[in-house]
């Protein structure tokens, strides 16, 4: 089908402004938050609902054409990025929330619903919406299941699996079936489980039903300041180890902490503070003090030069704006970042860091850390300008040399951003090739002609996008 | 391939591709399309600076649907001052473009020989005033003259019976103790169709212990003429305006429009390479306040009037995001006794008036339009406070068009009511 019969046919199904085909006005759906990776899709088509989309997958179905669903495009992995002539479905229109159940601690959401937005609508009724990605004013919650979304508060509450009890999946053909429901563990084999994480290659996640949160009765934030990002990391495993279980436990360290203080959401850090780290502490009102206390105590021991609890709500919140912008703010020390999303054992934070401080050294590039200490799991922000030539092999060099020492430490190449285009050759560390021959039979059965995003997560394709991009 | 100035360039480096500023962007919650996004005009124009993306009409149409309404800059972690690059991009891009012949002429009539004119303007607001007068807008709508929309848009815009300028004398005393000598900027477009609100403020300001000053041979901001591109036209503007003001010697520039204020508190970057100006365009920016900005820094004389009514503050782009001012205007409210403060959703989105946004993109104006108008019903006001005079004439569009049966006032209109009938106020009443 030539690319005019194609458009007609989408425009047949979506209307006219929302099928995208000129050239240029594809441009800014070549790459997702990942800048490294780059590819026009062959159309740009934005169905309104579930129905829509099954029958814009039918009609790319018969005619063999591959399709890539994209929500808002924040991902970091470049698990939308085209590798050769795939449409692209975006889901940014299905914003409807479909039905809130509070009795039931439930919500049913079209794909495109924003992360943060389920939150601000059931708040005032005391409840919240708990996977919590730094990118939730923006990011969908459709996109988290496909990357299966963490968040700093992941730590105490879990990832995005753990909030998903059922979905209404678009598969390859065109088909509308519902998975799970409203029940918290739905009987058979657990396909709500397999499609969450699965990156959009086993069909089009287009509705989601979520559990939702009481939120808790009280809060405590506590900021301590270290000298040292090990002595923020022995903290880290001192909480952990006096049995405590923060909502959050989160460091930035010396660059993160210059990036996001030369953004518009400062805190006042001082100047050349080389770590900071953040402890959210909720539940019940009573005991909230004494742990907080205990906390204290245990930033104090562990040689923090300041510690402090946030006295207002205000406070806490722009202590968390501060935090939650470490990423979009890395604008503040060079035109481009890539993140690594490695995640360690939590013992071995401060012998990890060491060797990510080394290998920056070694490609003579500025990398800030902001992590999810309490997860282990490591958020390297490799700073460059993608104007200096050959820069960008160099950043790739680094990020699969500091994925690999993770892995040497007992630790694996993501916790949640996904592998997309940007780590399928570094799967190769975690898995034998009959590993992924078996994760690759099981994508089979439900995409048997590769159509659903194609030229992600399998390895044996990386190759061919990294040519190609 | 695009040529954009260092400000813009320095600007487009810093944004790294978060996406932060998708959810904030009306066009993009309207639409979900990433090419009408902050981040998608942002990467529409850094390549169109590249070479790589040529300025299709279809780019085009994706850059024109931009309000500029600058919400993205207060939601960017890098701080991003997304208004200098699409306004530099746009003005670039209009020397390249084919307008229609009417096009270009209505646009240099209103922008040369209009805007910058005032007597010609309060000429050309007489004629309107009389066309309401005899109704003869009325029955061009009848005749299909115009459309129903342009004639509701000409109903929102009644041309009151006197002008600003008509009543405010060049100079105003303090009432009791002077505290400040501030100068007062009319504006154009306010001058003839909010001045009762320009007069209020003259008298909030002198009920505050303010002798203000006000120019004759002030003219427009150049605000309109920047955001369309044509910044040479605005320099012009600019560099008049900077002569009257520093010559009042006033310790500070008030203005009660945030559009204008949000220009000209830059008029240090758009004079930055003008050596005879530059310096003095800085001094100026450094005296310019929003009205509700420099009420709340001085502790304000307490208002004694109760003004019994719910109200909702719609905040202004170019306060809210422009400027930074949220608190301020809220803050300003609050003094008033009697007056209860209501939550108004998402009161910091773009109403859809934006300059002469409403004129040139009407459908989504409206659409943004009848959203503001549903918040506005959900919020139980009586009453909308606004802080710019776009914002008043589009709500006011909004009331005729969608409902609720609002008044849409200034915040300095409900000041001057709750300072209005205090004993022994000898003070003739205006407008």
């Amino acid at each position: 089908m030539d690319d005019k019969q194609l458009a007609k046919e989408l425009r047949a199904i979506v209307g006219q402004r929302f099928v995208l085909t000129d050239p240029s006005e594809l441009r800014p759906y070549e790459c997702d938050g990942n800048t490294i990776f780059k590819k026009l899709p062959r159309a740009v088509v934005l169905p309104g609902n579930t129905e829509e989309v099954a029958r814009v997958v039918r009609l790319l179905a018969r005619n063999g054409i591959p399709f890539i669903p994209r929500g808002a495009g924040t991902g970091l992995s470049s698990g939308v990025v085209p590798t050769d002539g795939e449409v692209m479905i975006g889901l940014a229109r299905m914003t409807r929330l479909l039905e809130v159940d509070l009795r039931n601690h439930r919500a049913v959401v079209e794909a495109g619903h924003t992360n943060l937005k389920l939150t601000q609508v059931v708040q005032d009724k005391g409840f919240y919406y708990a996977p919590d990605p730094s990118s939730q004013p923006a990011c969908t919650i459709g996109g988290n299941v496909a990357e299966n979304a963490g968040g700093a508060h992941c730590l105490k509450y879990g990832v995005t699996t753990n909030h998903v009890l059922g979905v209404a999946l678009v598969t390859w053909d065109g088909e509308i079936l519902h998975l799970g429901g409203k029940a918290l563990d739905s009987p058979g084999y657990d396909l709500v489980g397999l499609m969450v994480g699965s990156e959009g290659t086993m069909g089009i996640v287009t509705e989601v039903t979520v559990r939702l949160l009481r939120k808790p009765q009280g809060f405590k934030t506590v900021m301590a300041l270290f000298d040292s990002v090990s002595q923020a990391s022995d903290a880290v495993s001192g909480v952990i180890a006096a049995g405590m279980i923060p909502g959050a436990l989160e460091i930035m360290d010396k660059n993160a902490i210059i990036a996001v203080e030369r953004g518009p959401f400062r805190v006042g850090y001082p100047e050349g503070q080389e770590a900071v780290l953040l402890i959210d502490v909720d539940g019940l009102g009573v005991g909230l003090n004494s742990q907080a206390e205990a906390i204290l105590e245990i930033c104090r021991q562990a040689g923090c030069t300041e510690v402090r609890i946030a006295r207002t709500p205000e406070e806490r919140g722009r202590w968390w704006a501060n935090r939650k912008c470490a990423f979009g703010a890395a604008g503040k020390l060079a035109p481009n970042y890539a993140v690594q999303d490695g995640v360690i054992p939590r013992s071995k934070l401060t012998e990890v860091l060491a060797q990510v401080y080394a290998i920056g050294r070694k490609y003579d590039l500025t990398i800030a850390n902001v992590f999810h200490a309490g997860d282990g799991n490591l958020h390297p922000l490799i700073c460059y300008d993608e104007k200096v030539p050959g820069i960008v092999e160099k950043v790739l060099k680094a990020g699969s040399e500091i994925l690999a020492a993770c892995v040497r430490a007992g630790g694996t190449i993501s916790g949640e951003h996904g592998i997309g285009i940007e780590k399928m050759a570094d799967m190769n560390e975690v898995f034998t090739p009959d590993d992924l021959a078996a994760q690759k039979a099981v994508h089979d059965v439900l995409d048997p002609h590769d159509l659903c995003n194609p030229g992600k997560i399998f390895p044996a394709a990386a190759a061919e996008a990294m040519a190609g991009s | 391939m695009l040529q954009l100035r260092e400000l813009s360039r320095v600007n487009l480096e810093a944004c790294v591709h978060c996406g932060f500023c998708l959810e904030v962007c009306p066009t993009y919650r309207e639409l979900g399309i990433e090419d009408d996004s902050a981040r998608g005009r942002i990467h529409l124009i850094r390549n169109l600076a590249a070479g790589v993306v040529e300025p299709t009409p279809k780019v085009l149409e994706h850059l024109d649907l931009c309000l500029d309404c600058r919400a993205c800059e207060s939601s960017c972690p890098s701080g991003v001052k997304y208004g200098v690059i699409i306004e530099d991009a746009r003005g670039r891009l209009e020397k390249g473009r084919r307008r229609s012949f009417w096009d270009v002429r209505v646009r240099n009539f209103f922008m040369k020989g209009v805007f910058p004119r005032p007597a010609r303007l309060r000429s050309l607001a007489r004629g309107l005033r009389w066309v309401q007068r005899l109704k003869l807008d009325r029955a061009a709508v009848k005749l299909r003259l115009v459309s129903r929309r342009t004639a509701a848009l000409a109903d929102a815009a009644r041309v009151p019976g006197r002008f600003g300028s008509d009543v405010l004398p060049e100079f105003v005393p303090a009432r009791g103790l002077r505290r400040y000598k501030v100068a007062f900027v009319q504006g154009c477009v306010s001058d003839v169709m909010f001045g009762p609100t320009n007069i209020a403020t003259v008298r909030v300001l002198a009920a505050n212990g303010c002798d203000v000053s006000i120019p004759a041979g002030q003219t427009c901001c150049g605000g309109l003429a920047f955001h369309c591109g044509d910044l040479e036209q605005a320099r012009r503007q600019a560099r008049q305006n900077i002569d009257e003001f520093l010559r009042a010697d006033a310790e500070y520039i008030i203005i009660n429009a945030a559009g204008c204020g949000a220009t000209l508190k830059e008029y240090g970057d758009l004079l930055a390479e003008d050596p005879s100006y530059a310096g003095k365009a800085r001094e100026f920016a450094a005296k310019v306040r929003d009205v509700s900005e420099f009420l709340a820094a001085i502790e304000p004389a307490p208002p004694t009037v109760p003004v019994p009514l719910k109200v909702a503050y719609q905040d202004a782009c170019h306060l809210a995001h422009g400027q930074g001012i949220r608190l301020q205007p809220r803050k300003v409210l609050s003094l008033i006794p009697g007056l209860q403060l209501v939550n108004l959703a998402e009161s910091d989105t773009c109403c859809g008036s934006a300059g002469v946004y409403n004129i040139v993109q009407p459908e989504m104006a409206d659409a943004l339009l009848r959203k503001k108008m549903s918040h506005i019903a959900a919020s139980g006001a009586q009453v909308v406070a606004v802080a710019n005079a776009g914002c008043m004439m589009q709500l006011r569009l909004g009331v005729r068009q969608y409902g609720p049966e609002v008044e849409v006032v200034h915040i300095v209109d409900l000041l001057d009511r709750a300072y209005a009938a205090e004993p022994g106020d000898g003070r003739e009443q205006h407008g």
